[in-house]
């Protein structure tokens, strides 16, 4: 099944507007020399050594470095699942670096949507409710909830999904659901941590096709954290993490464009439905 | 997160494990419905014998030959050795303490009944022609002996329903002569049926003949061992009391400081006696019942915990989407809640349907109590918050980080 996107026309004019200047775009993310240290034992390990680092309203970046190079540690930090020893970490315009435990559950449930690598859908429970949580923790109406997570899941092409669980879908369907799961708070940035692990290298593309379209289309700041450098290609911005600092951090003068590839591709068998 | 919205997300999460939660919750169901049954049983026994007592009358005193203590030694209440009680004495209570209506010696002859061929051995109590008022028993067929048939001794008899039954079956006794101890005596009349005193004896297997007949006839003596008393009302039954017992110790000529050579008790003395002893039974079937209710709250942790540990990714999860700490400790807390009462409410339909079907599956009279019932969906709510706690607790304490690696 291919991914079909609607999209609003108004929106989409709207965020033309905006993609047109994102170099003048107010940012999304600041961080300002941000250090992490864990103490383990006696041993007092850097995760962090003062990282900077600018994402705009609109951008698509990819971050990258092996593992150990605290790619995963600021993705903590940006995700305001974790809080920086030092330095100062701006979301939206609010500074999130010296928040509580419960200040930062209500700005993840405001401004940020979550993809992981292994889906991370409640299991037993339908894609509609899979898809109304994070509603549920910001306190909206039942039918409000409902009519959203009709249309998200609809936007990643899965209308007449809603009552499957997750068991009864593929991996990318599952990942669909959790990326409509992440859109429906309608976050100011999108945090995906290795979406395509766990797919095959079709469904991957369709997946990163999503996220392209949310991306261009809806104008919504994405940041995947991969290690595949081909992955990492679909983004407009790659910054490369090494030993707790940024190493590179450069534009990608060709995005790949996931679409383009998806119709080169074979018709192989279409995923069961 | 409103309160209905975490009630919500804690009921689909149970119902994801259907068979989990309905195993956890037979715990509590059968704690709950023990104890409720355990209670009416008890509370069942209670109102019986308040009705039998009742029956009998509340304005009822008792006066017996003898003291409950004299120095430790005469025991016994109405002791047959006892001379201390006396025809004279009750006719001096009749006719002298005006709290007093009616009175009547209750002196008791073991012997064999037999008709013809039958017999039976049964207990003939000799008493006065009031003791149907004051008993309040009343004489089914026939009519009980008069005052001139106590006054004449005459051989009359009165039987129970069982005596009635076994010596004469299928055949009226009215007229029919029985022989006691040798002497014929006439039936007069049949008590009404009435059953069980509170101590399990059966009431109707007792004839009745004047105890003046009794005393002279067939023990050949005048003692006295117990008699019943009746005052006005029974608002009168203390003033009653202390009047008898002033009139007896001037009778009796005891020195002022000597003890009492006679008892005089009343119906509400026995009866708080006999709710005494009903109370500890309900208790102790009550509390035996309520450690099971205890186990059934240790079996709601132990499956909290479980599926804490089990769903540390799930609450990983729902910390990352936006639920606070507080969101998560109390979504485990109202599971086990909702766990443990709506056990409680399964628990108190299968109690009251048990207490519904005992009396006629065992004999035994059961009252459902809306205390038991009140008490067991308190109780069970309380076990859901106390053992539902300490899961809910460690749930809401997970770092989200680690919670999302779990594996």
């Amino acid at each position: 099944m291919q991914a079909t996107l609607e999209i609003k026309p108004q929106e989409l004019e709207l965020d033309a507007g905006l993609l047109a200047r994102k170099e003048d775009a107010p940012p999304v993310i600041e961080l300002e020399q941000i250090h992490k240290t864990y103490t383990m034992g006696d041993v007092e390990v850097h995760a962090l050594r003062g990282i900077s680092l600018t994402i705009r309203k609109g951008e698509f970046v990819a971050i990258m470095g092996t593992s150990g190079s605290g790619k995963s540690t600021t993705m903590n930090i940006i995700g305001c699942l974790d809080r920086p020893t030092r330095g100062k970490y701006i979301l939206d315009g609010e500074d999130v670096s010296a928040m509580s435990k419960d200040e930062r559950a209500d700005i993840r449930s405001r401004k940020l949507g979550f993809v992981f690598q292994g889906f991370n859908l409640l299991s037993r429970t339908s894609a509609l409710e899979n898809v109304e949580l994070p509603m549920l923790y910001a306190g909206i109406e039942t039918a409000e909830r409902h009519s959203r997570s009709r249309e998200a899941l609809r936007s990643v092409g899965l209308a007449g999904r809603e009552n499957n669980h997750p068991n009864q879908l593929s991996g990318g369907q599952q990942q669909r659901v959790a990326i409509a799961r992440s859109l429906v708070n309608r976050p100011a940035l999108i945090l995906a941590d290795e979406p395509t692990g766990n797919l095959d290298s079709r469904t991957s593309i369709e997946v990163m096709e999503i996220f392209q379209k949310l991306n261009r289309e809806r104008g919504i700041t994405l940041v995947l954290v991969t290690h595949e450098t081909d992955i990492a290609e679909y983004a407009d911005r790659v910054v490369v993490f090494k030993d707790g600092r940024i190493k590179e951090d450069y534009p990608v003068e060709q995005p790949r464009d996931a679409s383009a590839e998806l119709k080169l591709l074979p018709d192989v068998e279409q995923e069961e439905d | 997160m409103n309160l209905l919205m975490i009630i919500r997300v804690a009921f689909r999460a149970l119902v994801r494990n259907k068979m989990r939660a309905s195993l956890t919750m037979l715990g509590i169901i059968i704690g709950v419905s023990a104890v409720i049954a355990m209670v009416s049983i008890g509370q069942g026994a209670q109102a019986s014998v308040q009705a039998q007592i009742e029956g009998m009358g509340t304005n009822l005193l008792f006066v017996s030959a003898g003291a409950q203590n004299v120095g430790g030694v005469r025991s016994g209440t109405g002791d047959s050795g006892t001379n201390t009680l006396t025809v004279a004495d009750l006719e001096a209570i009749r006719r002298e303490v005006p709290s007093v209506s009616m009175v009547t010696p209750t002196i008791n002859a073991r012997t064999q009944l037999v008709v013809g061929n039958q017999n039976w051995n049964t207990s003939v109590q000799g008493v006065s022609e009031q003791f149907p008022d004051v008993r309040k028993w009343t004489v089914a067929s026939g009519a009980f002996f008069t005052d001139a048939d106590v006054r004449s001794s005459a051989r009359v008899i009165v039987l129970g329903q069982t005596i009635a039954d076994n010596l004469f079956p299928g055949a009226d006794p009215l007229g029919e002569s029985v022989r006691v101890m040798n002497l014929p005596f006439k039936v007069v009349g049949v008590m009404a049926r009435k059953g069980q005193d509170p101590q399990g004896r059966d009431q109707d297997d007792t004839a009745f003949a004047p105890y003046t007949a009794v005393q002279k006839k067939l023990l050949g003596n005048t003692r006295l061992q117990v008699a019943y008393v009746s005052a006005i009302s029974q608002d009168a039954t203390y003033t009653a009391q202390t009047q008898i017992a002033e009139l007896l110790r001037q009778r009796h000529k005891l020195a002022a400081g000597a003890p009492d050579d006679f008892t005089v008790r009343n119906m509400t003395d026995v009866a708080e006696a006999a709710n005494e002893t009903n109370n500890i039974m309900t208790m102790l079937l009550g509390s035996i019942a309520g450690v099971s209710l205890l186990v059934g709250g240790i079996g709601i942790m132990n499956i909290m915990l479980v599926s804490v540990t089990e769903r540390t990714r799930e609450i990983g999860i729902r910390m990352a989407i936006g639920a606070r700490s507080s969101a998560v400790r109390r979504q485990f807390l109202i599971e086990s809640i909702v766990l443990s009462l709506t056990g409680g409410l399964f628990g108190i339909l299968l109690g009251i349907a048990i207490s519904v079907t005992i009396p006629s599956l065992l004999g035994w009279p059961t009252l459902v109590s809306t205390t038991a019932i009140v008490g067991s969906v308190i109780f069970s709510a309380a076990v859901g918050i106390a053992f539902g706690y300490y899961p809910a607790r460690k749930a809401a304490a997970l770092d989200p980080i680690d919670a999302l690696r779990y594996e």
